[in-house]
This record gives structure tokens, sequence and C-alpha cells, in this order.
């Protein structure tokens, strides 16, 4: 493969891992909730790495995973505990990430981690990152790790699909017929937290915010199912990728930038333009609605 | 046989009492209206019952075994300020979620049960609406897709938080006389309610709470001006002078 295809993949797994995940954080309004678990991960690969010494990809995602759902945890029992919500999300959120960076200068020089390739990543340097195994090179050790997660997220989605659907809809009525609607809870604040790690070689924790919650906030407005918004959240993630590394071809810019920047777009068509909820839609009706009762 | 028994429920938020001591015994096949002040426990009386959340205290039998071995034959109709109405999904499939603990974990939705849903929301008049999206329907046709999803549940006791709010005339009659079906069929059924004027029509039983229960038993015998009294404090007097609910005229 040459090496924008591999660019390409990465973007599109990235895209779709983040764009099935994403869709259920926008349905249970936990969009601010992916922002401080996107940075808090940074404590769970940096502790992964001091007791392993690697940069290896389960130790941290088993890393990440912990510290995101104790970023979870914390907030609620903040939340539980009177603190304003808002303020609890920042205070979990910036002091873990603030611990995460400070063990971080723990690290030697020589280790392939630091607080700017941590935030903004480096898209364009993950088709070097190869894997080898018995000599033969298996392309970039990103896509293993996306393709990995996406695999396990798409297949936590599925197995757990009707379960998913009643909690966010109507959690009371879960509860009652005793469907774990915590454990759902915290599994996807896990399913969360790998998206992350996954992404974070490519895109880093900033911009990966924005594959997690754009792309389903643009499906939201185009379909009234649920499943489809799931679908259609991973077909965004993926074009905003594609669109995305076509503009810093050409424009000679960031490619993990543009990408988010294409996601930012393609919501900003959708908002206007959805056949259903989108702004022009509306005022057409209203008008056509207007112009009716006129001549009735 | 007791549907029902709920022995010292207490619930605490924020260390302020919210239930105390709440004792009670529902008999299979009754109507029962729950009934009290705003900030009475009503809807955390039913949400402590069905366990959905924490309780200092207290135990509930379902037909004389731990409710969580019975949670099928429950079903919950929470009030329909509580969801999302914008939840992308449609009317039909909010009844199919009626059946997902019968279907159970791990397994997929069958034929059998879509026939049932369709079926359960054609029985509330609802069945042209099956593809309709969830936040285009009135107040009144949500509350009936609700109540057509407690009736996909084929449940034996049911627990209605304020079903009544917020809907018409029409829904509100279609609803009761469902409620009264359901009863004859020997369902029993617990209703948070509001309406004091319609106590009296609705419910064969009654339960008076304010914090604590202040009376529960056969309607004619618990909804009476002195329960009543001990129930809304100063609040009832202004009730009382505008309405006839007591039956005693006037």
């Amino acid at each position: 493969m040459t090496y924008g295809a591999w660019i390409i993949l990465t973007g599109v797994l990235v895209g779709v891992t983040c764009g099935i995940t994403g869709a259920l954080l926008v349905l249970r309004k936990m969009a601010m909730i992916a922002d401080a678990i996107s940075h808090t991960v940074l404590l769970g690969i940096v502790l992964a790495f001091l007791v392993t010494q690697s940069l290896n990809g389960l130790p941290m995602l088993i890393g990440a995973g912990a510290v995101g759902i104790l970023t979870a945890i914390l907030v609620q029992w903040l939340d539980s505990s009177g603190v304003q919500s808002g303020a609890a999300i920042g205070v979990v959120f910036t002091s873990l990430f603030a611990l995460g960076v400070v063990m971080l200068s723990f690290i030697g020089d020589g280790v392939h981690l630091d607080v700017e390739h941590a935030l903004m990543g480096e898209i364009a340097y993950v088709p070097w990152d190869t894997w080898t195994y018995a000599g033969i090179n298996l392309g970039p050790k990103a896509v293993w790790m996306l393709g990995g997660v996406f695999i396990l997220n798409l297949t936590i989605i599925l197995l757990f699909f009707k379960e998913f659907k009643v909690s966010t809809f109507d959690p009371q009525l879960a509860a009652s017929l005793g469907i774990p609607i915590l454990f759902l809870h915290y599994l996807l604040m896990g399913m969360v937290s790998f998206s992350t790690v996954a992404s974070f070689d490519s895109v880093g924790a900033i911009l990966v915010v924005a594959m997690l919650i754009v792309p389903g906030a643009t499906a939201y407005l185009l379909t009234d199912h649920f499943g489809w918004m799931i679908a259609l959240s991973a077909i965004i993630g993926a074009l905003a990728s594609i669109i995305g590394y076509g503009f810093a071809v050409w424009l000679d810019v960031s490619i993990a930038g543009s990408m988010a920047v294409s996601c930012g777009l393609l919501f900003t068509l959708a908002f206007f333009l959805s056949p259903k909820h989108g702004v022009v839609s509306k005022w057409w009706k209203r008008k056509s609605f207007r112009k009716s009762m006129a001549t009735s | 046989m007791n549907a029902l028994t709920v022995k010292n429920i207490s619930v605490t938020y924020d260390k302020q009492p919210a239930l105390e001591q709440v004792n009670f015994s529902v008999p299979q096949g009754s109507l029962t209206g729950i009934i009290g002040p705003n900030g009475a426990g009503k809807s955390t009386l039913i949400k402590a019952v069905l366990q959905l959340i924490p309780k200092s205290s207290g135990e509930v039998s379902v037909y004389e075994n731990p409710l969580k071995r019975e949670r099928n034959r429950i079903g919950y109709v929470p009030q329909r300020s509580e969801v999302d109405w914008d939840f992308p999904t449609n009317a039909l499939d909010v009844v199919l979620m009626g059946r997902y603990g019968h279907i159970g974990m791990f397994k997929r939705i069958k034929k059998k049960d879509k026939q049932l849903a369709a079926d359960c929301l054609a029985k509330v008049g609802m069945d042209s609406f099956a593809d309709r999206q969830i936040s285009q329907l009135s107040g009144g046709q949500q509350q009936r897709v609700f109540l057509a999803r407690a009736l996909s549940q084929n449940a034996d006791i049911y627990f209605m938080d304020e079903p009544f709010a917020g809907v018409d005339a029409a829904t509100e009659k279609a609803m009761i006389k469902l409620l009264q079906e359901w009863k004859e069929e020997g369902k029993t059924v617990l209703v948070v309610h509001h309406d004091l004027q319609t106590v009296r029509s609705y419910f064969d039983h009654c339960l008076l709470l304010n914090k604590t229960p202040i009376a529960f038993g056969p309607t004619d015998r618990t909804f009476t001006y002195d329960n009543l009294q001990k129930a809304y404090g100063g609040a009832l007097s202004i009730l009382a002078q505008e309405s006839s609910f007591l039956g005693r005229g006037g």
C-alpha cells in the first residue's frame, strides 16, 4: 500500500471507531465527558508505560480504559455529592490530565511520547511506525490498534444494541426491566477510552473529541432511526477523514486538522440542509404553512 | 392474595427524609390511587419499590417473592417528561422496548414480538402512528404509546407515574377504561394521581401519602375529609371549597 493509502485507512478507522461510539455519547448528552476522558487517558498511557517500559498496544488500552472509567466514576461521585456537574467534569479532567503531564516528565527523552504528541498526534508519521512479526512487515501499528478497537466497539454495540437503546431513551424503564444500566454506562466509558487511545497517535487528544462528537451530532440531524444514526455517524466520520486528507494534500496543511475541519463542514451542511431537521427545510415548512393558512 | 407487600421502606435524599416507614399490602386485582401533595414522595415510593433508587431500609415482595425474581411480572410507566422524546425512534419501537425483559439479553427481537407490539398499539388506537417519529406525537399520543408499551410487557402488576398528566380528556377516558379492564383480568395497578376530583370514580383502593402513609385501603374508607386534611394540611381547604370530590356536595 502507498503512504497516502495508509494515512487514509488510518483516518477512516479513526472516523468509524469514534463515529459509532460518539453516536451513543451524543444521544446520552455526554459530549463533555468525552472531552474529559480524551485527556485523562494520557495518565493511563503514562502509567502503562512506567509499568511495562514499552508503548505496546494492550497495556496502553488497559491503562487508558482504567483511567477513563475512573474519570467517569469520579465525575459521577463529585456530581452526586453536590458539586455542579460542569465543575465536576472540569476538576477531574484537568487534575488527572495534569497528573499525566507531570508523570510524563519521568519518562526519558528517547521515548516517542510527549505532551505535544499526545495533544495533537501526527498522522503523517503513522505509516512509518510499523509492526514487524517474524520478519514480515505487517503495516502500521496504529492501523492494527484502531482495527482491533473498532471490532471490539462494534461487537459491544451489536451485543448490547437493545440494551443501549432502551437505557439511553428511558433509563428508568431499563432499570425496571433488570437491564444493568450502570454496567452499560461504564462499558461505554471504556469504549470511549479505547477509541481515544487508539486514535492518539494519529489525531491526538484534542481532535479526537471532534471525531467523537461531530459525526454523531451530524447523524442526529439526518435520521430518526437509532441504528441508522450509529451507521451514519460512522460513514460521516470516514467521509470527513477522506475529505480532510484531500484538503491537506491540496493545501499542504495539517492532515488531522483538516480532518476535524471537514467534520465541522459536514455538520454545517447538515445543520442547514438536512431534509427533516435542517434550518432551511424548517424555514420552508413554516413559510408554506403560513401560505396555506393565508389562502384557506 | 397480596400482589405486592411493602415493608418499612425509608428513603433519604441529601440527609432529608423523603419517605419514612412506609408499610402497605396491595391485594391482587385492585386499582390503587397513590394520592398526596407535591413533594409527598409519591414518585419516590414507586422508584424505591422498583429498586430504581437506593432506599435506606425496607423490603418489597411481589407475589411473596423478592422483586428481583419477578421482574417480568412488573410493568412500569415513568412520567412522560422523564424521557427524551427527541430520541431517534418511532412509536412501534418504543412499544417493543416493553418486550426487552421477556426477550432477554443477547437475543434478537422476533417477529412475534413485533406483531405483539403492533397489536398493543392498535389496542390504544395508535396503529396508524406506528412509523411516526416520537417527537411528532402529541402529549396524549405519547402517553398512549407508553400505555401500549406497558401492555406489551404483559405484566401482572403495573406502576404508573402520573399517566394522566398533560393528556386530553378523550385519552384519559380511554386510558382509565383500559386500566379497569386490566383490573377485571386480575391485574394489579398502582397509579400516582393528582386530580382529587376523579379519585372516587377511578380507584377502588387509595394510598394517602405524605412522606409516610396516612391511610391505605378501600377508597370509600380512606378517601375521607379527615385523612385528606392530614395528608394535605392547609392546602386542602382551598381545594375543598371549590370542589365536590368528597361526594358531600357543594
